[in-house]
């Protein structure tokens, strides 16, 4: 079915203006970061920063070690992101394709799961990995991202093996292929944008993860990125808003590297033609 | 490279690197004790001025190494509580003594009583000692404080031909009514109260009133009576936005760096902020624009105002409190708390450090600001337990909604005293 013209032309103004309602803080941030004091204590703001600097650059780096905290959250990112994936992948495809009472009750307690709020979970969480000796060290923190993105990591994979047509195994079992090859062969590589689409949501995560990471590691040295940004925030909420603005500008740029270079691999449509049903 | 192998290399570099960053305890193995103190400090003034002196302390005690944290007043309380259920605390804790009665009674800080030099406990107040003493013990030293005052514009001021106050002679609450009718008009407004927490505004700046608000009776348990004394002040404030207009009725709603560009921009005349403010206010002002801070208004409570001041605790599990409290002495030598509060643009609480000519300079409003610290007293709510559910529950919806004329005088004296007695009574049984 053709879409009229006049129709076609609403849908994108909605666009653009969801787009628009989306980019706006991220915009808002990129100005902020290039002005200088004065003309944040403006009354008429300028999108377009009157007189850009760097200096918001230079005393954040002056501040705070910026380059280790960054260094710090891509360690725990990635380590949550790739260990996520390696548990959540196998766990999924059996909740997906062994419907019984014990697949019911994971996906029921994947749900439940959901609901603990973090400050409930903390001080027991934080005696367990004092006990592990894994206080103040990122792979400590990588295990506790690891179990707090892994719920949601299954639930989103087992929707992408539900997906992945159970027909096209059987279709490989009777050619002859074995469990292991189908598995390999069939399955995987039609998981790969839901696998990548969980990856990157573990990790997304676990950048942007703030309280975990204040509560458990102690020393600067292994303090990542969102626990450093807070040192820039004072008493009452008064903010030293060029330097955060600059250094929250620095943190969300590895987020958009990595989804800008695996975004492609989420909106595959690999399934298309598949199957005819 | 095939993709296996590309993923077995992948994951070998990871757990490689993340072994790399594990563990190692802060206990030293050559024998020398490492402290950790954890500071709020965070202007970039105020995080040097910090850093610097660690630096010297370290150079001094190569047996007492202190290690800088750096922690965020957005979040102290939360990690402090985490920590100290875990048994990890920073050995130096830096917060403020409002924040300290939980933790106090629930065992957490050392009792510093007989772990603080003659020399500290007589230079600083007694009235400042008492915003850290809980029952018996004293737990944690008050080392830097801000009252709040009204910064002006002094062209518009001027122009007005008001008479200026001075802390000798400030101005009365009526004549500060008076005032700010007479600076408004022409779009704006005489005053901008940012009042996104009204409570402790209200009730710190209602001592100069002689307010008073919780009273403590013979049986030791807190009342809320909301008598004509304590009125005085949320009164002025509801006649400037209701009846008088001279008063902003949008920062009700702000926190005080929003009301910053209407000030630099004429639209407000003043704005009653925290003394430290003065530090955003010198950076951000345009070129030319001339500020100067002048003393709250004053009642029949003279200029007293309350306040809580920061404090430097040693925390309770801490195996070195003989060094870590000779750590916070050095840290608050009568120079080094100067350092502090020129960092943190606040005023030091010892008397030494507050005699320093550097704080007496008219610039940037230092004089008129070292001539209130006589003046300031522990902020009357800070030993109340349940205080903070009264704040939240009762007190901030009712003050709101009397500011911006929802409610009148009577029907708020009901809300704090009856709803708000309810709230107290739970924890005083």
């Amino acid at each position: 079915m053709r879409t009229s013209t006049p129709a076609r032309v609403g849908q994108y103004a909605a666009l653009l203006a969801y787009l628009v309602f989306l980019a706006f803080p991220f915009l808002w941030l990129i100005s902020t970061a290039f002005k200088p004091p004065q003309e944040l204590g403006s009354l008429h703001p300028t999108w377009i920063p009157e007189n850009p600097t760097l200096d918001n650059f230079r005393q954040a780096f002056d501040e705070q070690p910026l380059l280790r905290a960054a260094l710090n959250s891509l360690l725990a990112a990635l380590g949550a992101a790739v260990i996520a994936v390696l548990i959540a992948t196998p766990m999924a495809y059996v909740m997906a394709r062994h419907r019984g009472r014990l697949a019911r009750a994971a996906t029921g307690w994947v749900v439940i799961s959901q609901a603990f709020p973090f400050v409930l979970v903390i001080i027991p969480l934080f005696l367990v990995l004092k006990n592990l000796r894994l206080i103040n060290s990122v792979p400590g923190l990588v295990m506790v991202y690891v179990v707090w993105s892994l719920p949601f990591a299954l639930w989103m994979l087992a929707g992408y093996v539900r997906a992945v047509p159970a027909e096209l195994e059987e279709a490989a079992a009777v050619d002859g292929a074995g469990r292991l090859r189908t598995l390999v062969s069939v399955t995987a590589p039609l998981l790969a944008p839901g696998i990548v689409a969980t990856a990157l949501f573990a990790f997304i995560t676990a950048w942007n993860e703030f309280f975990f990471a204040l509560v458990l590691l102690k020393t600067p040295e292994k303090q990542t990125l969102p626990v450093i940004l807070t040192h820039f925030i004072g008493a009452e909420g008064v903010a030293d808003l060029g330097p955060l603005a600059a250094a929250a500008f620095l943190a969300t740029l590895p987020s958009l590297v990595v989804f800008a270079l695996i975004q492609r691999r989420i909106t595959g449509g690999m399934l298309a033609g598949a199957v005819k049903s | 490279m095939t993709a296996r192998t590309r993923i077995a290399t992948l994951l070998a570099s990871l757990t490689l690197l993340l072994a790399g960053c594990s563990g190692g305890g802060d206990g030293a193995d050559d024998g020398r004790i490492t402290l950790r103190f954890q500071s709020l400090a965070w202007q970039e003034e105020s995080v040097e001025a910090t850093r610097e002196l660690v630096r010297e302390w370290n150079a001094a005690h190569p047996d007492v190494r202190v290690q800088y944290v750096q922690g965020s007043w957005d979040s102290v309380h939360d990690q402090l509580l985490t920590s100290f259920e875990g048994g990890e605390a920073p050995d130096i804790i830096h917060d403020a003594s409002d924040d300290l009665a939980d933790f106090a009674y629930g065992g957490h800080l050392a009792d510093l009583t007989d772990l603080l030099p003659e020399r500290l406990k007589s230079d600083i107040p007694r009235r400042s000692w008492e915003t850290v003493t809980f029952g018996d013990g004293i737990y944690g030293v008050p080392f830097l404080q801000e009252p709040r005052v009204l910064i002006a514009n002094v062209d518009l001021l001027k122009e007005s031909g008001v008479r200026v106050p001075t802390p000798e002679d400030p101005w009365t609450w009526a004549e500060f009514r008076q005032v700010t009718k007479r600076l408004s008009g022409d779009g704006r407004y005489g005053v901008a109260w940012p009042l996104k927490e009204p409570v402790s505004a209200t009730l710190n700046l209602s001592l100069s009133t002689g307010g008073q608000l919780f009273h403590r009776g013979a049986d030791g348990k807190v009342t809320v009576r909301f008598e004509e004394s304590d009125q005085v002040v949320p009164r002025t404030i509801r006649d400037q936005v209701d009846t008088d207009h001279s008063a902003s009725p949008t920062t009700l709603g702000s926190g005080g760096s929003d009301t910053l560009p209407g000030f630099f921009a004429g639209k407000y005349a003043m704005v009653p902020l925290g003394f430290s403010y003065r530090q955003q206010i010198e950076q951000q002002a345009p070129d030319g624009f001339d500020w100067q801070v002048l003393p709250a208004p004053a009642g029949a409570g003279g200029l007293t105002q309350g306040v809580s001041p920061q404090t430097l605790s040693v925390a309770e599990d801490s195996p070195h409190k003989k060094e870590a409290a000779a750590f916070v002495d050095f840290l608050l030598r009568p120079d080094n708390m100067v350092r502090l509060a020129l960092g943190d643009w606040m005023l030091p609480t010892g008397t030494r450090a507050l005699a320093d000519p550097a704080l007496h300079t008219p610039e940037r409003g230092w004089a008129t600001g070292t001539a209130l610290a006589g003046h300031l007293r522990p902020a009357p709510a800070q030993s109340v337990r349940g205080y903070p559910e009264w704040k939240d529950k009762v007190a901030t919806p009712a003050l709101q909604e009397y500011y911006s004329g929802a409610i009148d005088t009577d029907e708020l004296r009901e809300r704090l005293e009856e709803d708000g007695n309810l709230v107290l009574a739970r924890y005083q049984r």
